[in-house]
């Protein structure tokens, strides 16, 4: 009952997401970035993205907005943050924004100086990259190839040495600093690394995504000061991962929507335009029908968007859950999308030069980040229906 | 539309009003001390079920009562029976659902029949009808589909004629659901057949006062066995001009008021809803009921709610119906919005096929108790789910089926061509 009906979602977010779907139209639009990004036909390491558009969007504060005043930043709620990413999500950015508002929700939850430092630089721009996956791929909140090993003493002349490497981090090449995830003795810790620190090495994947960049960051030896760089001091790293989790779900989810309803209008658009049998496809139920379903399960993961924003900021206890019902319907909406705005489009939609593929990609690749629909639907299930297993022990 | 809309159009307000707030409370109070006890004959599990007059009488002294006290009817204004509140409905809405209070039995007079004669009958016909079927006094059905027109509505055949200052209407309607107890019938039907959509007009015309003269009522009985709709045969019915609701060749325009209403998508919050189930089918049809549901069931030897593509099929439920309810939230904010009728056109196939696709999931849990009708005594939860599962048909086909709304979407809101 504490939460708004409006889910909190007020006239500056409103206004922040007009402005922003408005200044993407005229700067990022999809013309420019499929020239951008799709200019060669390669299976590109490349990290190609527009670094003046970056420069003028954190002149406008976008890095700044999920700062706490009290680090000099905006202190914006989690609904004003959704909106805005679902026009990053639109305009299928190239940009580290959304990894560094990830970083951002991490950093809120962890409480050290390191922390609090981190944050004002996100302030005034800095793009931050969490590097908490290892080589399996898994993300999970104690799962780390990185080990911290502690020397020189206690106090401002600790030190601490990283080494190990961080796989699957989301635009490492955009990134001006690591939050690493490592193994000490006494648990999992967060790490502020300066991406140009001494034994950091950035090993740039090829990814199938255009619109962003992915690499493995190696990290041999890398000591640093341990009262300027522990974020979260082991074995705090989980906690804060998980506090932030929910935050990160929804952002991710909002992208996707956003992705989506630009495969929607897009498909729609053609559906409207291209003429078979003498009418325009969308004359044809089989075509018609499945642009409904798109835009109904598009709806649907805009209103658990919006639900878990709400939630993160007015109902905590429920954060979780139902940041993982946004997460696992806006994967489902992209997937579905994602196949159709290429099958409804034909052969032209299976061409490199046809833009939907730029979309396509983008979304199956934010459909595995943090987990797909299934993944959450199988944590859901745990806390909706009970542990597998749990029902013969009560009885 | 008249100028009055405004009264009647639910709020998009994120706040509540004082009058809101002030009404919320009596409403809540009204509701502690008022909803009827459970009585010893079964209740239908919705309006449209209504199989026996005891029934129908019981759930309408509850209406009588309900609106005695101001919860029903009440953005209507008070020359129309109405309380002449502003955007209370949603709230007295809100908390007869929250009281788990029984549903209305008039709910095709309060859903349909009443939004269209407040939009387009006259100061005479608004003040005749409204206020009876406000109380439940009296009854109203539907008479729009027929054997020849059912997603092709305006292929309407039944056929008023004039004859001086009266209209003599002949014709055969299908899925008549209330007709056995209904006084009055909005009908849709033609008054040209020259023009297919402007050949067509809307009469109220009287059913109980004119069984046997013009017109008969026989049940149908559906793929579940039971009865609760009609069809409604019109011979040479005779009625006043005073009767018509619109201009002639005007019924189109008309018909598509009482659509947009029962689709959930009018501007008018209707009472209709009431509150829960009522009677014996206290539990919930949606999804949340299928966690217990499944840790209660056995597949392969094991709890049902420890195999894996049961749960994702539950949880994939209880995503969809949290979803329902926030895009309702959502689509009060237009900021959240992009196009006005995006959310609210889709309120009908989200809820119908949620439905449907919850009683399918209840079935699958249920396995070997899944064959038994509800009159088996071993049938578990009084057979419930696979009755429900065969009405949840019902829902996705009546009012427009889900291909037509899919039509509708597609048209309205992508800018589609129209599929026909």
């Amino acid at each position: 009952m504490n939460s708004p009906d409006d889910f909190g979602f007020e006239d500056d977010a409103a206004l922040l997401k007009r402005t922003a779907r408005r200044l993407l139209e005229t700067r990022a639009s999809t013309d420019a970035l499929h020239r951008l990004v799709a200019g060669r036909v390669d299976a590109t390491r490349e990290c190609l993205w527009d670094q003046a558009l970056w420069a003028e969007l954190v002149a406008l504060g976008w890095t700044a907005i999920a700062v706490p005043e009290s680090a000099d930043g905006f202190g914006m709620g989690l609904p004003a943050i959704c909106g805005l990413i679902e026009e990053v999500g639109r305009a299928a950015l190239p940009s580290p924004l959304v990894a560094t508002l990830c970083a951002t929700y991490v950093l809120r939850a962890c409480d050290s100086p390191a922390a609090e430092a981190l944050l004002r630089r996100v302030a005034e721009g800095a793009a931050v990259s969490l590097a908490g996956t290892d080589a399996r791929g898994s993300w999970e909140h104690e799962d780390t190839d990185v080990t911290a090993t502690s020397s020189g003493g206690a106090g401002s002349n600790g030190q601490v040495t990283l080494d190990g490497v961080a796989c699957y981090v989301q635009d490492a090449q955009k990134a001006e600093v690591f939050l690493v995830k490592a193994r000490a003795p006494a648990g999992v810790g967060l790490y502020v690394v300066d991406a140009r620190a001494p034994g950091v090495t950035v090993h740039p994947d090829a990814i199938l995504d255009l619109t962003r960049d992915q690499a493995r960051v190696e990290l041999r030896g890398v000591t640093l000061p341990a009262d300027a760089s522990v974020a979260a001091a082991p074995p705090d790293g989980p906690r804060a991962l998980r506090a932030a989790e929910p935050a990160m779900l929804a952002i991710l989810a909002a992208d996707m929507v956003g992705a989506a309803e630009w495969q929607l209008q897009t498909t729609a658009e053609y559906a409207r335009t291209r003429v078979q049998f003498d009418r325009p496809l969308g004359f044809f139920q089989a075509v018609k029908h499945p642009l409904v379903d798109m835009m109904m399960k598009i709806d649907e993961a805009r209103s658990l968007v919006y639900d878990a924003a709400c939630s993160f900021e007015h109902e905590p206890a429920h954060a979780e859950l139902r940041a993982r019902m946004a997460k696992s319907s806006a994967s489902d909406a992209a997937a579905y999308c994602s196949s159709r705005s290429v099958q409804l489009h034909g052969g032209i939609g299976f061409t490199w030069e046809c833009f939907v593929h730029l979309y396509f990609k983008r979304q199956k690749h934010n459909e595995v980040l943090l987990g797909d629909g299934a993944y959450q639907r199988a944590k859901l299930a745990d806390a909706l229906i009970g542990p597998i297993g749990g029902t013969r022990a009560c009885a | 539309m008249d100028g009055n809309t405004h009264l009647l159009e639910a709020s998009a307000d994120a706040g509540e009003s004082p009058e809101q707030a002030a009404f919320r409370a009596r409403c809540r109070a009204w509701l502690a001390t008022n909803i009827p006890a459970k009585p010893a004959f079964a209740l239908p599990l919705g309006p449209i079920e209504i199989s026996s007059a005891q029934q129908l009488e019981h759930l309408r002294a509850w209406q009588r009562a309900a609106y005695e006290a101001g919860l029903v009817g009440c953005d209507y204004p008070e020359a129309y029976g109405g309380g002449g509140r502003r955007s209370c409905q949603r709230v007295a809405n809100e908390e007869l659902q929250a009281a788990g209070a029984p549903f209305f039995p008039n709910i095709v007079g309060l859903g349909m029949a009443g939004p269209t004669i407040f939009h387009h009958g006259t100061e005479a016909q608004k003040r005749r009808y409204l206020p009876p079927l406000l109380s439940a006094a009296e009854i109203w059905c539907q008479g729009f589909s027929e054997p020849g027109a059912g997603s092709d509505l305006a292929g309407v055949q039944t056929f008023a004629r004039r004859d001086g200052a009266r209209w003599i209407i002949s014709g055969h309607k299908v899925w008549t659901s209330l007709a056995q107890f209904a006084d009055w019938m909005i009908l849709l039907c033609r008054t040209s057949r020259e023009h297919k959509y402007a050949g067509l007009s809307y009469f109220i015309i009287p059913i109980a006062s004119a069984i046997g003269r013009g017109v008969t009522v026989r049940p149908l009985i559906k793929m579940t066995g039971g009865t609760g709709f009609n069809e409604v045969l019109i011979d040479e019915l005779v009625v006043d001009d005073d009767m018509r609701l619109g201009e002639v060749g005007q019924g189109w325009a008309v018909a598509m008021t009482t659509l947009l209403h029962e689709r959930g998508a009018g501007t008018l919050a209707t009472p209709s809803a009431g509150g829960g189930i009522g009677g014996d089918e206290e539990d919930a049809l949606g999804a949340s009921g299928l966690p217990a549901l499944a840790r209660a069931s056995v597949r392969a030897g094991r709890p049902a709610a420890d195999d894996p593509v049961m749960r994702d099929k539950i949880v994939q439920l209880l995503i969809r119906e949290r979803a329902l309810q926030q895009t309702r939230r959502r689509a009060q904010h237009p900021a959240l919005c992009d196009h006005p009728q995006r959310l609210p056109l889709q309120h009908k196939l989200l809820i119908s096929e949620l439905l449907q696709d919850a009683a399918r999931v209840a079935c699958e849990l249920g396995g070997m108790a899944s064959t038994l009708h509800r009159a088996d005594p071993n049938a578990p939860a009084g057979g419930r789910w696979p009755l429900a599962y065969m009405n949840s048909y019902g829902f996705t086909i009546a009012a427009g089926t889900s291909e037509v709304q899919r039509n509708i979407l597609g048209e309205r809101v992508l800018g589609l061509a129209k599929s026909k």
